[in-house]
């Protein structure tokens, strides 16, 4: 169960004529704290009971599990979004940092490149390692990983069936747009950061990127 | 046919909104959950949940597919996602799973935006002149009209797919980038132009019907918008005369009862109150995200009418019988950052505590420890207070907002904090470029009290 407002209203016409600051209620389903203070009542509540789940209309592959574990799978990677990884300013947008080596643009403090788990590589045959290996710098530039400034769905094209921002091989300076990331219901561009020559993609089109991910790679200019 | 248990197909303050309502009429609740949303709230407070594949809420058949698996004998689709989608309306009946809401011919009439426009015309309310963009009669539509025009999305509504021109020579993009977007967010190239006004306010009138009669349950003022979105709403519409009103809620009823309309929904009218006249925008054939200020001047459950029309138990009032007293105030609280321009804030809760106390409500589904997901939109709580007056609703408010901490994601509290002491919202009747003004102007003391 849980309180109304109208039930709140009266606990407090309660508590109003009493000489108490602070109502604690706490029962195996919920909790409800009342205090007063200077202005006026504030109420925080937690709702304790477990989900109740039904075993769902179809259930997905290998489904011989409990049913609150029986979901979509590809909904299955959006959970990480509740745990964006630690040290990712989410103020500069867009986090660029160096894989392995320091950048020109200073770009420190981003979390460890992969952290998100969000895989796949769409630019196959470039023979480029990936920055989380440890090779940052081959003799041709400096890769520089352009990040999920928001965790969100990374889309390469402004829209459904139209061309993608950019490709491996496109050449791309700071400000130009790479994709977009759908954070919220708001379309976020996200400009390149760097000028140099798209090397490859680590997140596939509509798939999620978590914050700091790393969507894409650049092979700087020297 | 009596309800006996209710799939909820939404997810955040409406699902507990609806699930509070289903359960003090006895009516069981199963919440459709996606994955992120497993452990929620909602979820929680629902009867029993059911997991939802595919595209989730947007999906008309996990939805039904969910409805049938659980036994359910209806389908509240809440605002939003499939809530005005008429093959879920369809889909359902083909199920023997009643909708909770009007049927799929007036959802056609009223999503498509120049069909609600004919109608709103054939049922005698004014219109802006307009009419659909057909081949590359856009200009000569356009100067029929007179600059600035708006290029709308005939698919969209909500305030999306938007466009101000200005003069001439922005028409033929305007109308060429509209129409892309309008294919990309609806499926439906289609736009048409309308005259643009400004400055002119945002009122709407509640409507509830049966399908052979309607009444209105009095109108919202809604013109605190940013980009078109809402973000405060009141009821009743402060500073309008009551020629006007009772004009508007006329032309309401009017359209209600030529789309033979059944269930909860709201006309959006543009308003000049300053030459008295107003004029129809669209239909929104759902609950709304503002109904709690409705609710707090009429004292009515508004979900509660919306099952008892489902169950085709007819209206249970008479247009006499709904009374309007006081004002109310309701504020979105959403999880983005007014000081970064407004940018998203997904996260964790790490703490939710609210103000309480008589005229306030407060209708959220987060709590210390609620995810906040980047794949939903961004409305935490919405914050209700009502008075006797506007003047004391409004005092209510500044208070209720100075009690109200939440932790561990950026909110627009402190906006809101903001906006109830500025001289000229207290003042009443503001129109809808209001906020953007005040934001270049203020947007110093928003940035300092977030730190």
């Amino acid at each position: 169960m849980d309180l109304t407002d109208a039930d709140v209203t009266d606990i407090l016409a309660l508590l109003d004529s009493l000489p108490y600051d602070e109502f604690d209620l706490e029962t195996s389903s919920f909790r409800l704290i009342l205090r007063r203070t200077p202005g006026g009542w504030t109420q925080s509540a937690e709702l304790r009971s477990a989900p109740a789940p039904l075993p769902p209309a179809s259930p997905p592959a290998a489904g011989s599990g409990g049913a609150a574990e029986a979901v979509g799978a590809g909904e299955a990677q959006a959970g990480e979004a509740e745990a964006p990884p630690d040290g990712v300013d989410a103020a500069s947008a867009p986090s660029i940092g160096a894989d392995g080596t320091s950048t020109p643009t200073g770009g420190t403090g981003a979390g460890a490149d992969g952290a998100s788990g969000v895989g796949g590589t769409s630019g196959a045959g470039t023979g480029i390692g990936r920055g989380d290996m440890g090779i940052g710098r081959d003799d041709t530039g400096e890769l520089v990983a352009v990040r999920a400034p928001l965790p969100g769905t990374f889309y390469r094209a402004p829209r459904p069936g139209a061309a993608p921002f950019v490709e491996v091989g496109s050449r791309v300076s700071a400000e130009t747009v790479i994709g977009i990331v759908e954070t919220m219901k708001l379309m976020n561009s996200v400009p390149a950061g760097a000028a140099g020559t798209v090397a490859e993609f680590c997140v596939g089109n509509a798939e999620f990127a978590a914050q700091g991910a790393t969507l894409l790679r650049i092979r700087a200019d020297r | 046919m009596i309800l006996r248990r209710v799939l909820v197909a939404n997810r955040g303050e409406i699902a507990v909104r609806i699930v509070r309502t289903c359960q003090r009429l006895g009516i069981e609740t199963v919440l459709a959950v996606s994955a992120v949303d497993a452990d929620s709230v909602p979820a929680r407070q629902a009867d029993r949940t059911i997991a939802i594949g595919g595209a989730g809420y947007l999906d008309v058949e996990a939805v039904v597919g969910a409805a049938v698996a659980a036994g359910a004998d209806a389908v509240h689709p809440g605002y939003g996602f499939l809530s005005e989608n008429p093959r879920l309306a369809r889909a359902c009946e083909a199920a023997a799973l009643v909708f909770i809401g009007p049927g799929a011919e007036v959802l056609e009439a009223a999503g498509d935006k120049v069909a609600a426009r004919n109608h709103a015309v054939a049922a005698g309310l004014p219109v802006l002149p307009g009419g659909l963009v057909q081949g590359a009669d856009a200009a000569r539509l356009a100067e029929r009209i007179g600059y600035p025009v708006l290029v709308k999305a005939a698919g969209g509504g909500g305030g999306r797919g938007l466009r101000v021109v200005l003069e001439p020579g922005e028409l033929t993009g305007a109308v060429a980038v509209g129409s892309a977007e309008a294919r990309a967010a609806f499926s439906d190239p289609r736009v048409y132009l309308e005259r643009y006004v400004s400055p002119a306010r945002h009122i709407e009138v509640q409507l509830l019907g049966d399908g052979q009669n309607v009444i209105h349950l009095g109108d919202r003022d809604c013109s605190v918008q940013r980009r078109y979105q809402k973000l405060i709403e009141e009821a009743p519409a402060p500073r309008l005369g009551e020629t006007l009103r009772v004009g508007m809620r006329a032309a309401a009823v009017a359209l209600g009862l030529h789309l033979k309309y059944q269930g909860l929904g709201t006309v959006e009218f543009l308003v000049d109150a300053e030459r008295s006249a107003f004029w129809f925008l669209e239909v929104n054939a759902r609950i709304q995200v503002e109904h709690p200020v409705t609710e707090a001047v009429t004292g009515l459950d508004l979900v509660a009418e919306q099952i008892a029309i489902a169950e085709g138990r007819g209206l249970r009032l008479s247009q006499a019988d709904v009374q309007f007293s006081g004002h109310a105030i309701e504020c979105r609280i959403n999880a983005e950052d007014p000081a970064a321009g407004f940018r998203p804030s997904p996260g964790t809760v790490t703490s939710a505590v609210f103000p309480a106390g008589p005229g306030l409500r407060v209708d959220t589904h987060i709590q210390a420890g609620s995810a906040v997901p980047p794949q939903y939109d961004s409305l935490l709580a919405k914050l209700v207070a009502s008075g006797a007056s506007r003047a004391e609703a409004l005092a209510r408010l500044r208070g209720a907002l100075a009690r109200c901490e939440i932790g561990g994601v950026a909110t627009t509290v402190a906006m809101h904090a903001a906006l109830a002491a500025d001289g000229e919202f207290a003042a009443g009747g503001v129109d809808a470029g209001y906020l953007g003004r005040w934001l270049e102007r203020d947007s110093w003391s928003v940035r300092d009290k977030n730190g």
